[in-house]
């Protein structure tokens, strides 16, 4: 059975791995000059090449689609297509039943894509490692590990994604009977998935960070004029965090709006009025402290829910445990649909 | 004599509609049994129950002494040659027989070489490169060459040209000669099967109408011209099976073991095509329907 | 050795036909004593028949006395139906005769003559059956 499994998938297993293997390729041969240019630098974003922001922008498409594609080309046929052209009817009058062989096509799949996604993003974690949430005095930064777009594509995780999408792939494909709506309801149900996991699911797999500050000059980062007119205040987070939550509560700890009279508070926008407004601009500046210190008087303070950056690894390893526990609770449900429910 | 399929009260439905209802029947072993319906009676569905690809909705199976595809010895007891013979169009002709090899414990390798050879098959052509008979040679060895006790093909021949349909019937009929296996096999074009079956399921609308080996079927039905005639005034030990009348005549195929001896009949035997025909037409046209009957061996 | 062939449309049963066609051959003096009849793989092979058939034939030209099986070798004739047959039934052959005449003078054709033999042939079968 394995023979059978291996010249059937034997084609697409090499056009995926010369793929993997051409990116590894061309990561390796610019992966060392990128580090020592970010290990010398600490602006290093002005440094970066627009080859350098296309390869790490090209690198998130890569291994934001890989997986995926991946998974449902390699999952929804897998069964789909031997039920469609009737061939299962040979193969099931083999001396091997049913069980097995789905075992060895799904454990031969399964070993296939984790190794090929696995290889991808070792090296391309490896690859961006030093330039993840660069920053430099050029307007604009690359995306920090933690943020859901990079999250998706560093680490464990597209490992995870892809054995999940593979096993939704032959799931769907077994019951649909068909390859290619198979692919395409595949497709739907992953990236569904794909959109609420980071929503709903992700910031509470390892517990976050809570931790509540005076709103003082220093921990001020911006007073934000919504088009609703309301006002609302962001502190300082450190780079490389993952922000889940920024909000101001009053005294008795719950979320609220900043008191009316503060929009009193506000300097005017610089650059505007004479120098009779410059002075009172002055002026104000120092009571801009005043209001701060007054908001503190009556007991606002900001609340800052975020992910540490120290958290990247725990929250892949927890992701990805979430994501392979599902794959296994499909591939439960296609032997059981195979034995049972193909008749 | 020991059953290669036994059956009872077996029945499948798919959803609502019932696509094989109260068969039950016992194919002895060493034959090579015919399966003939009309398109849709139900052929397909009870091979597909024979080699274990359907489970039935009531009733039990019994093939070759255990349940079918329970578990790899029973797999290899049982060889199926399925209708459009599917063969993997990417693999070649040797690819399939490596396929065959890996997953079958009995597999008879030079044999199933040999035949390759004498079909004058290219081991290097792609099964999807193949003509229809090729395929079905194809198809036709594999399922031999893992040595079954039971060969299973449905409706083998009915998209072949003569010559096709003629040599497979030739390479089928040599390896029960050498190999004494049973076959079951199944289709809706009679008279193929009138030279190569001994024994004969006819199967209409789901339900086994007549089951038995074809001498015994053609000495027990007559067919019986003559004057105008009530079925109800014919002897109770003639079941009538067909009827057709005219004006002033009427003819029965009557079914009895007992000597006909009413003068006034004529009477002319039937050819299996002929007593097929009978069953399928007889229920269709209202005669009294015949409860699954069976000939005991 | 000889060579079969399948009717299948004349309404006898493939296996008479073997016996008929042996019969046939053995009568004409195309198969003599010793000769070994076709195997039953290469009949089967060659009319696409089913194998039981063969034996069922073979069987009943044994019963007959006419041919005996050598397990493991094949089958093998023991007599011959060339001579006793015809001459001891010269009688015979001479009613047919003057059956013959008399049909032709009442004005049938070879045809017709072979049509009213094969009825009647028929028919009396039928009715000893």
């Amino acid at each position: 059975m394995i023979w059978l499994t291996w010249r059937q998938f034997r084609t697409q297993f090499i056009a995926v791995y010369a793929l993997v293997a051409a990116a590894c390729v061309w990561l390796a041969v610019t992966g060392p000059a990128l580090a020592r240019l970010a290990r010398e630098n600490d602006d290093v974003y002005d440094l970066l090449t627009s080859t350098d922001r296309l390869l790490f922008n090209g690198g998130i498409a890569v291994l934001a689609v890989a997986p995926a594609v991946i998974g449902i080309f390699w999952g929804a046929p897998l069964v789909a297509r031997e039920l469609e052209t009737g061939t299962f009817r040979l193969a099931w009058n083999q001396s091997i039943t049913r069980g097995r062989w789905l075992a060895a096509k799904l454990g031969f799949a399964v070993l296939a894509t984790a190794v090929a996604v696995g290889i991808l993003t070792t090296a391309v974690t490896w690859w961006a490692h030093p330039i993840d949430g660069a920053t430099g005095n050029q307007h604009g930064s690359l995306a920090s590990r933690l943020t859901p777009i990079s999250f998706a594509m560093r680490g464990v995780v597209p490992v995870g994604y892809a054995v999940f999408a593979l096993l939704l792939g032959t799931l769907i494909g077994l019951i649909l009977r068909r390859s290619v709506p198979a692919m395409a309801v595949t497709l739907a149900i992953y990236v569904a998935v794909q959109i609420a996991v980071p929503l709903w699911v992700r910031p509470h797999l390892v517990p976050a960070t809570t931790t509540t500050m005076v709103i003082s000059h220093g921990t001020l980062d911006g007073i934000n004029l919504h088009s609703s007119g309301t006002l609302t205040i962001t502190t300082h987070a450190s780079r490389g965090d993952w922000i889940l939550s920024n909000r101001t509560i009053d005294a008795r700890g719950h979320s609220a709006a900043l008191p009316s009279w503060f929009s009193t508070c506000l300097p005017p926008p610089p650059g505007a009025g004479s120098p009779q407004d410059k002075a009172a601009a002055t002026s104000t500046n120092g009571s801009l402290d005043g209001c701060l210190s007054r908001l503190a008087d009556e007991g606002y303070r900001q609340r800052l829910v975020y992910q540490p950056r120290n958290h990247f690894w725990p929250l892949q390893w927890a992701e990805t445990g979430l994501y392979l526990t599902a794959s296994a609770v499909l591939a439960g449900l296609s032997f059981w649909w195979t034995r049972r429910r193909l008749s | 004599m020991s059953a290669v399929v036994t059956a009872d009260g077996l029945g499948k439905r798919y959803r609502r509609r019932w696509a094989l209802q109260d068969c039950t029947l016992e194919i002895p072993v060493g034959r090579v049994t015919g399966l003939v319906g009309p398109n849709g009676a139900g052929k397909t569905t009870l091979l597909g129950l024979v080699v274990g690809i359907l489970t039935p909705t009531v009733g039990t199976i019994e093939v070759c002494g255990g349940r079918p595809a329970a578990d790899s010895a029973q797999l290899a007891k049982v060889g199926f040659v399925a209708q459009d013979n599917p063969t993997y169009a990417g693999l070649t002709v040797a690819d399939h027989l490596r396929l065959g090899a890996h997953l079958n414990p009995r597999w008879d390798d030079a044999a199933a070489r040999r035949r390759i050879d004498r079909l004058h098959l290219d081991p290097r052509q792609r099964a999807g490169q193949l003509s229809g008979g090729q395929r079905a040679q194809l198809a036709l060895t594999l399922g031999l060459a893992k040595r079954p006790e039971l060969l299973i093909l449905d409706e083998p021949v009915a998209s072949l040209d003569p010559l096709a349909r003629r040599e497979f019937l030739q390479v089928l009929m040599e390896a029960v000669a050498e190999d004494e296996i049973s076959v079951l096999l199944s289709s809706h074009v009679v008279s193929d099967l009138e030279r190569v079956c001994d024994h004969v399921i006819v199967l209409v609308d789901s339900q086994v109408r007549i089951a038995g080996d074809v001498e015994d079927l053609l000495a027990g039905h007559h067919r019986l011209t003559g004057p105008r005639r009530d079925p109800a005034t014919l002897p109770d030990d003639q079941d009538v099976v067909w009827a057709s009348h005219t004006d002033r005549q009427s003819t029965y195929v009557v079914r009895t073991e007992s000597p006909i001896l009413d003068p006034a009949w004529s009477i002319t035997a039937l050819g299996l095509e002929d007593l097929v025909l009978a069953y399928m037409e007889g229920t269709a046209a209202g005669a009294p329907a015949s409860p699954a009957l069976e000939v005991l061996r | 050795m000889i060579e079969f062939s399948l009717d299948s449309r004349s309404g006898v049963s493939p296996y008479l036909q073997v016996v008929h066609q042996v019969r046939r051959a053995l009568r004409l003096g195309l198969l003599v004593e010793g000769d070994q009849l076709p195997t039953v793989k290469d009949v089967v092979a060659s009319l696409a028949i089913n194998p039981n058939t063969v034996l069922k034939a073979y069987r009943e030209l044994e019963r007959d006395g006419l041919v005996a099986a050598r397990p493991g070798v094949g089958t093998f004739v023991t007599r011959t139906l060339a001579d006793s047959s015809l001459a001891a039934h010269e009688p015979l052959r001479r009613d047919l005769g003057r059956w013959l005449g008399k049909a032709r003078s009442a004005g049938l054709d070879d045809e017709s003559i072979e049509a009213l033999f094969m009825s009647t042939f028929r028919a009396v079968n039928e009715e000893i059956a």
